[in-house]
């Protein structure tokens, strides 16, 4: 299954590599990665996304532990998250007339953004879940994409999912 | 006053502790190498190739259980070392190894003798560091021998251009080191420590289980008064053997594809196992579906990855080894006053297990012609009153030695365990002999192996280390040759070595002393007379080229499906007859 996994790691040169490694050594694809420096400067969040055998991913997960450059993992898979990513569509404008003011509505609709705009395209930010950026995509399909690029989830535990958690065994009690 | 990056390199390692660095040198380590040869506190061995120098700093590390320290150049000198790096890996050693890098503005560029040492080496390392900045170069040092000694042991490598050993900063060797990402867990989880406990009261038919972990944490003590205080028999794997008397009355001996039949079966059978530093190795646990059907597991090791890994753990323990022993003992002597009584409870356990040991004992027929490899293992092991250290390569020897060389203390027995490198053995030897200068060292090879790394032979002449080489001569690549018997048909593909070189003419080039056994009457002489003699020496053994080694679970095979003995299709293929001969003659064995 599709996992989403947190890194916390030393902001250094090397770490990601050694991150990486851990997949590929296993024949694991990587299916998304963000990296980008924290609060503290010093330290960096690597968001990654993979897909394979929980058991083989436990294993992966362990020996992120072990690096030396790595602070904290979690698999935010099963705990209650928010992921979000971020698209930048660039679509033709010039095959139908009416195609601009098709994107627009479908803009609308999906509160994405034109950011920017030529006689002959129109360039489209939106940001939201995978199932919205791929609705978006398959909506903008017909109208012809010029140039795709997404810059892959990033991801956040979310406090309430932690508070019904540890509500729950009181629960049971009652 | 500052002082260049060569000068806090070695006033680092002197701080550490270290007393001698196995090495070659080369054009951008000239200057660290410069300034070694001008203080007299650290010595150098001049090794005569890289995976030498690697392999030796593995042997004084097993050997000592301090980190063993190599240092060669960039490019080739790195890459040769990359085999010593992978074995230092996979079986938890303390290894510093210190390599050379083209200058910082240089890297990159294709420049001479230029490799990605970082890199290269990132997969088989327990961590890597390019020093970049002089002023990062005794810091880099502090940490890379705290990470490769502390939690589980395991090569560092640590990486310096060229100009970071010549610039100049201020030293002073810091006290501490400071990794946000690595803390490594000593002591283990109470709770869990208190269910293991009661694990062990209820089990009838429990083994203990002992890996190399056991070693690195010094543990043999705690092993021995847990296992006497438990009246639990105890079995080690290859890595683990020492840690336990392998003469005291508990002690199974080896367990897995070549363990003892008794062992094996023990396991098999047992309703608990009490994993100490162990990691449950395929070599171990045969087919996993069949491993220890009825067993409830208590898995105690200091890295996390090893629990659960293989074999499902019901009590996992993360934690040091000796202090997770220690924990349990006390708890375990509070929880039960009556030993006796525990005795009672196991005696049937014991009894079918010296039932086992007595069906099938470890067996070998000798008579009068040729020699067997596992008499000369028992004679060695008979004369030298298990006082020396012995080192062994890979292969069918490695096994006959664990088998019969019932050796009972601690880092006594030194192996390539994970990563099977044919090679090690020599200069692991030396190593050991480096850190131990008066003790016997044996180096128990077979030619093929022995060939791998034989130009160490000048290493040990010029340095005089007097390693004790007993060359198990079989003129094969004995278990390539035993597989090729059991699976392949008798093909002896690509696994005929034949009679060169001449051994003893080899080791009179190197002004090293041959003794050479052709007949079982010849073994003991030639022993004794080696023994005495002060160098280095070479015993050369020309042992049975078709003895197989048994008990042997077949790859894939369950743990209590063990094959005892040659099958009936060998034994009638004569083996003293048509093969031997066409061996004698190299005839037909040679390449097809």
């Amino acid at each position: 299954m599709e996992h989403i996994i947190s890194v916390l790691v030393e902001n250094k040169f090397g770490v990601l590599a050694r991150v990486a490694g851990l997949f590929s050594a296993r024949g694991y694809n990587i299916e998304s990665l963000s990296v980008a420096p924290t609060l503290d400067p010093t330290a960096s969040m690597i968001t990654i996304v993979t897909e394979g055998d929980d058991r083989i991913v436990e294993q992966i997960i362990k020996q992120l532990n072990k690096v030396v450059e790595v602070m904290k993992v979690i698999d935010l898979t099963e705990a209650a998250h928010l992921d979000r990513e971020t698209a930048l569509i660039k679509i033709n404008t010039n095959t139908k007339l009416e195609h601009r003011d098709e994107a627009i509505r479908i803009c609308d609709i999906f509160r994405a953004k034109i950011v920017d705009s030529s006689p002959t395209t129109y360039t489209i930010e939106v940001t939201g879940d995978v199932g919205k950026v791929e609705a978006l995509i398959n909506l903008l399909k017909p109208l012809g994409i010029k140039e795709l690029i997404r810059t892959g989830r990033i991801a956040i535990g979310r406090e309430a999912g932690k508070t019904a958690a540890r509500r729950e065994p009181q629960a049971d009690k009652a | 006053m500052k002082k260049t990056g060569a000068e806090i390199f070695v006033e680092s390692l002197k701080q550490e502790g270290v007393k001698v660095i196995f090495g070659i040198p080369g054009g951008v380590v000239l200057k660290i190498f410069d300034v070694l040869h001008q203080q007299k506190d650290i010595e150098v061995i001049l090794t005569r190739h890289e995976q030498g120098a690697a392999h030796m700093a593995e042997g004084y590390a097993k050997a000592t259980g301090k980190a063993g320290v190599a240092l060669v150049t960039s490019g080739p000198g790195m890459t040769n070392i990359v085999t010593g790096l992978a074995d230092a890996f996979m079986d938890s050693v303390p290894l510093v190894a210190f390599t050379g890098q083209v200058s910082t503005n240089l890297i990159g560029n294709d420049a001479f003798q230029e490799a990605d040492n970082v890199g290269i080496s990132r997969p088989c390392t327990k961590h890597n560091v390019l020093v970049k900045d002089v002023n990062d170069l005794a810091r880099t040092i502090k940490e890379a021998f705290y990470i490769a000694t502390t939690g589980r042991p395991g090569p560092v490598l640590v990486d310096i251009p060229k100009d970071v050993s010549i610039n100049k900063a201020d030293f002073k060797y810091p006290d501490k080191v400071n990794l946000r990402g690595y803390n490594p867990t000593y002591e283990g989880n109470k709770h869990q420590i208190k269910q293991a406990a009661e694990e062990i009261m209820k089990a009838r038919k429990p083994v203990i289980y002992v890996g190399g972990g056991a070693l690195f944490s010094d543990a043999a003590d705690e092993i021995l008064e847990f296992a006497e205080l438990t009246q639990v028999p105890v079995t080690m794997t290859l890595m683990g053997l020492g840690s336990f008397p392998g003469t005291h009355p508990l002690s199974m001996g080896m367990l897995g594809m070549h363990g003892g039949y008794w062992s094996n079966m023990a396991m098999h059978h047992a309703d608990l196992l009490i994993a100490v530093g162990a990691r449950f190795d395929d070599r171990v646990t045969g087919k996993l579906s069949d491993f220890s059907p009825e067993a409830r597991v208590i898995h105690i090791d200091i890295d996390p990855t090893s629990i659960k890994k293989n074999v499902h753990a019901h009590i996992p323990i993360v934690g040091d080894v000796r202090t997770v022993l220690r924990q349990l003992t006390v708890l375990l002597r509070s929880l039960d006053g009556n030993v006796n009584e525990r005795r009672q409870q196991l005696r049937p356990w014991l009894h079918q297990i010296e039932e086992w040991k007595r069906v099938h004992p470890l067996r070998y027929h000798q008579d009068d012609k040729v020699i067997k490899p596992q008499y000369v293992i028992e004679k060695l092991f008979e004369i030298t009153k298990n006082e020396g250290i012995v080192a062994t390569d890979v292969g069918q020897h490695q096994m006959w030695a664990a088998q019969y060389f019932k050796g009972s203390r601690p880092r006594t027995f030194i192996t390539s365990g994970g990563l099977g490198t044919m090679g090690f053995g020599f200069p692991a030897a030396l190593g050991a002999q480096k850190a131990y200068p008066d003790k016997l060292v044996l180096c128990i090879t077979s030619e093929g192996s022995f060939q791998m790394n034989l130009q160490e032979l000048a290493t040990a002449a010029v340095y005089k280390l007097p390693v004790k080489i007993v060359l198990l001569n079989n003129g094969f690549h004995g278990m390539v040759r035993q597989w090729q018997d059991l699976f392949y048909e008798g093909r002896y593909a690509s696994s005929y070595l034949g009679k060169v070189p001449d051994f003893i003419k080899l080791a009179d080039a190197y002004g090293i002393p041959g003794f050479r056994a052709l007949k079982p009457a010849e073994v003991e002489p030639v022993i004794r007379e080696s023994v005495k003699h002060k160098g280095p020496v070479l015993m050369d053994f020309h042992v049975d080229p078709f003895e197989n080694c048994y008990p042997m679970i077949p790859a894939g095979g369950a743990q209590h499906e063990m094959v005892l003995e040659d099958p009936p299709e060998l034994r009638k293929a004569d083996k003293g007859g048509a093969a031997k001969k066409k061996a004698d003659e190299g005839e037909g064995i040679l390449p097809a």
